[in-house]
């Protein structure tokens, strides 16, 4: 076969359900404790530090990593079930979730060994947050025209140029970025970016909020002015940026979190709609829960690659392009099957605030973490024809 | 997969590739493969792969039999296989041992219903019986006063008219009138009409998975040989993210057969958790079927249109799929009712159930 695609029916192990079921208690308790309602995803939850420290201490982050940087050495599939409880729960995740899907696995391959013994135990404990800088003004889709230089200077670099739509600089102790250390060659236009440890809430740093238009403050800008970075925060090989970048992509694109964003609503027109609906209804219903399941077997199927030592970059692209379509379409499919429910539906108010909000989240969800059309390319190229 | 699921399969692979080679399938219109590739099929063991030895089969495993089916989706195999394997493992949930020769099973739509007569003969009507004109035997699920029976019937004694499916087999309506079954006997606990559609729609989800690869698979060449505006057309954007989205729709139907198939082969215990995993594959396999077949059809252009380009073998093939067992509407219903009767906060769990 040419694309030679496989997908295997990986199932969860016996202790995946075992831990779901403490997920589930450890989330119920919070609930009950008011930390956050699972019913209201439209809140700014970008800072709930107590919670973080909380899932660190039930030794929830960094699951896969060495115990000797306060890791757990568990599975991906374990790392999977926790994943997808927190997300479909609604939990204040934001605060910890980039530290230990993306940043704490880059540290873990390019830090200098100081730097991973005193900052990975750290995110383990739930006490980090991190940041990824790779946009600028004139570089989205395309990442190799980042501008923002690091110029070396003595015993590291100073930086100046302008990050933006970063998520959580704000709140981040941390940013992963990438600068500019040489201009690109002519063979390799990719060539002559950097990757580097950046510590935010330092002199030479400007953080600017950005408003979205679901109302929330999630990213921002980030100017960089005579911002300097020492030595030993250079991750991986200079210049070198691209060579590190893809291989990273497969945990960042084929987690439940891709299909899981706008889930919330799927559950209250499942309410609203009661025991017995139409056929309408009904089939409305089956077919959404059909696409979602089939999402989650390809989902944990690459949980399973990763798991294996793989790395299934066409196959992780193929279910963020799959997942962020669906999830971006489920709202308005939920909003068609919604008009006929009942008028005195007990949560009515619930799915429709929650209508308006996913509505208006959906557009970001086949941009973020790069869009359709630069994965479709991904996927294409896996096929062959590039 | 195992070792022995390999072999089983590879067999299939080997015998699809030497005599049901879609070109040379496509270009006889007289049917003559048919006959070789029955033969070799048969001399394999592959139709009564499911029947157990002391039942006249060959005891293969249910992931083995699943591989096989797979195989033939990828070939989009025009001869009663899937239909015989099929009637083989219905009549094995009662003991009744298999004949020789094709078969298929009846009903084949979740609406039909055939009957058991007080005096132990069968009636009804099925349609869209597959194959039903070429076969020899029917497998029978008849309901009666004391629940299901499994019942193995000769083609002979049933009126069969003729019907042409979407893709160019035989889609037949089959009309029992009181007739007299050659063994009968009690279904299984538990067994009804529902276990035997999930059962034959995990089996067409399959089919659907493999020809899906199959299109992908041309597509891609064919992009890559077809020169437009002094381009491969596979160079040009469009095109490339069509056959994306191609991939995308043909890995979709993969997992969720694949994963339907896993869950029957490891427990046929026939509860929510499989009633989501068979009913959501059909589902899902038939939407890939449509959207990926009409992507592939465009990435051919004209050319795939024709009666002489092998396209249309794969491409209506799973289109017709779709209907058998239950049709994707009819399945996203009885799951969208399931998980309404079960309510909101029961459906992540049974999603997340494995
Ligand atoms: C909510 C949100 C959070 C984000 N968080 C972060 C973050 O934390 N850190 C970070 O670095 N970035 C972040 N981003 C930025 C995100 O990665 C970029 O928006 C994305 O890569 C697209 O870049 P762009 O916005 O500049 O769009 P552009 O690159 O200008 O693209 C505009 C359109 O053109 C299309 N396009 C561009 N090039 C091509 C091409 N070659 N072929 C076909 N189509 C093309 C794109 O697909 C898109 O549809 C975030 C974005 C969002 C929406």
């Amino acid at each position: 076969m040419t694309a030679a695609l496989r997908f295997d029916p990986i199932r969860l192990p016996p202790e995946c359900e075992k831990l779901r079921k403490e997920v589930r208690a450890f989330l119920a308790d919070e609930i009950a404790a008011g930390t956050f309602d699972p019913h209201k995803p439209n809140r700014e939850d970008t800072d709930a530090p107590e919670f973080s420290r909380r899932v660190g201490e039930r030794g929830w982050l960094g699951m896969t990593w060495p115990k000797k940087y306060g890791g757990h050495e568990r599975s991906f599939l374990e790392r999977y079930v926790v994943t997808e409880e927190m997300r479909v729960a609604n939990a204040p995740t934001r605060r910890f979730f980039v530290a230990d899907r993306q940043s704490g696995p880059v540290l873990l391959k390019y830090a200098p060994e100081h730097i991973k013994m005193d900052i990975l135990p750290r995110i383990c404990r739930g006490e980090v947050c991190f940041a990824i800088g790779m946009s600028e003004p004139n570089s989205g889709s395309d990442l190799f025209a980042a501008k923002t230089k690091a110029t070396r200077t003595d015993g590291g670099y100073l930086i100046n140029g302008t990050k933006i739509w970063t998520s959580s600089a704000h709140i981040a102790d941390y940013m992963i970025a990438i600068f500019r250390t040489s201009p690109p060659t002519k063979e390799n236009r990719r060539h002559g970016l950097t990757q580097f440890l950046v510590k935010m809430k330092q002199p030479g740093i400007q953080v600017n909020p950005i408003g979205q238009i679901t109302g929330q403050y999630e990213f921002n800008e980030v100017v960089f002015t005579d911002y300097f970075v020492p030595d030993d925060h250079v991750l991986g090989e200079i210049d070198g940026a691209w060579k590190q970048a893809t291989s990273e992509l497969a945990y960042e694109r084929s987690g439940p979190e891709r299909f899981l964003e706008t889930y919330y609503v799927l559950t209250e027109l499942v309410r609203a709609v009661g025991k017995n609906p139409d056929t309408r209804s009904a089939e409305g219903i089956g077919r959404l829960v059909a696409q979602l399941h089939t999402m989650r077997r390809m989902s944990v199927s690459v949980a399973g690659m990763l798991q294996a030592g793989k790395e299934p970059v066409v196959e992780a692209s193929i279910v963020k392009d799959i997942g962020t379509v669906w999830e971006q379409q489920l709202p308005h499919r939920v909003r068609d099957l919604a008009a006929f429910v009942e008028e005195n539906a007990t949560n009515r108010e619930t799915l429709e605030n929650q209508l308006s909000f996913a509505i208006k989240t959906a557009p970001k969800l086949t941009i973020q973490g790069g869009t359709t059309e630069v994965l479709r390319g991904i996927i294409a190229r896996g096929l062959g024809l590039r | 997969m195992a070792e022995s699921e390999n072999i089983v399969a590879e067999t299939a692979e080997k015998i699809f590739a030497d005599l049901a080679d879609a070109q040379t399938i496509n270009s006889d219109k007289k049917g003559s493969w048919k006959a070789p590739l029955w033969q070799a099929l048969s001399d394999a063991g592959l139709p009564l792969a499911w029947v157990p030895e002391d039942c006249n089969g060959s005891g293969a495993s249910l992931a083995e039999g699943f591989s096989v089916l797979s195989a033939a989706g990828r070939f989009a195999v025009a001869v009663p296989l899937a239909e015989t394997m099929l009637a083989g493992w219905l009549l094995a949930q009662a003991r009744i041992a298999s004949p020789d020769g094709e078969m298929t099973v009846a009903p084949a739509s979740p609406k039909d219903r055939i009957t058991l007569n007080a005096n132990g003969t069968l009636s009804g009507r099925a349609r869209g019986v597959p194959f039903a004109k070429a076969a020899k035997h029917i497998a029978v699920l008849a309901g009666g006063s004391n629940g299901f029976s499994i019942a193995l019937v000769e083609a002979g004694a049933c009126r069969i008219e003729a019907g042409l499916g979407l893709g160019g087999d035989n889609s037949d309506t089959v009309t029992l009138a009181n007739v007299r079954p050659v063994a009968i006997k009690p279904a299984p606990k538990g067994f009804d009409q529902t276990s035997l559609m999930l059962m034959g729609g995990v089996a067409r989800s399959l089919q659907i998975a493999g020809a899906l690869e199959s299109m992908l698979e041309i597509s891609v060449r064919y992009s890559n040989e077809r020169v437009a505006f002094e381009k491969k057309i596979s160079k040009f954007q469009a095109v490339q993210h069509n056959l994306a989205k191609l991939a995308g729709e043909s890995a979709a139907a993969l997992a969720a057969a694949t994963s339907a198939a896993d869950a029957v082969a490891n427990s046929i215990a026939f509860d929510d958790a499989f009633f989501l995993e068979a009913a959501a594959a059909k589902i899902r396999c038939s939407e890939a079927a449509e959207k990926g077949g009409a992507i592939a059809h465009q990435v051919h252009g004209a050319i795939g249109f024709t009666i002489e380009h092998i396209l249309h073998r794969y491409s209506l093939r799973a289109l017709a799929w779709r209907d058998d067992f239950g049709s994707e509407s009819y399945w996203a219903v009885e799951l969208g009712k399931l998980v309404a009767d079960r309510g909101a906060d029961e459906l992540w769990p049974l999603v997340a159930s494995r």
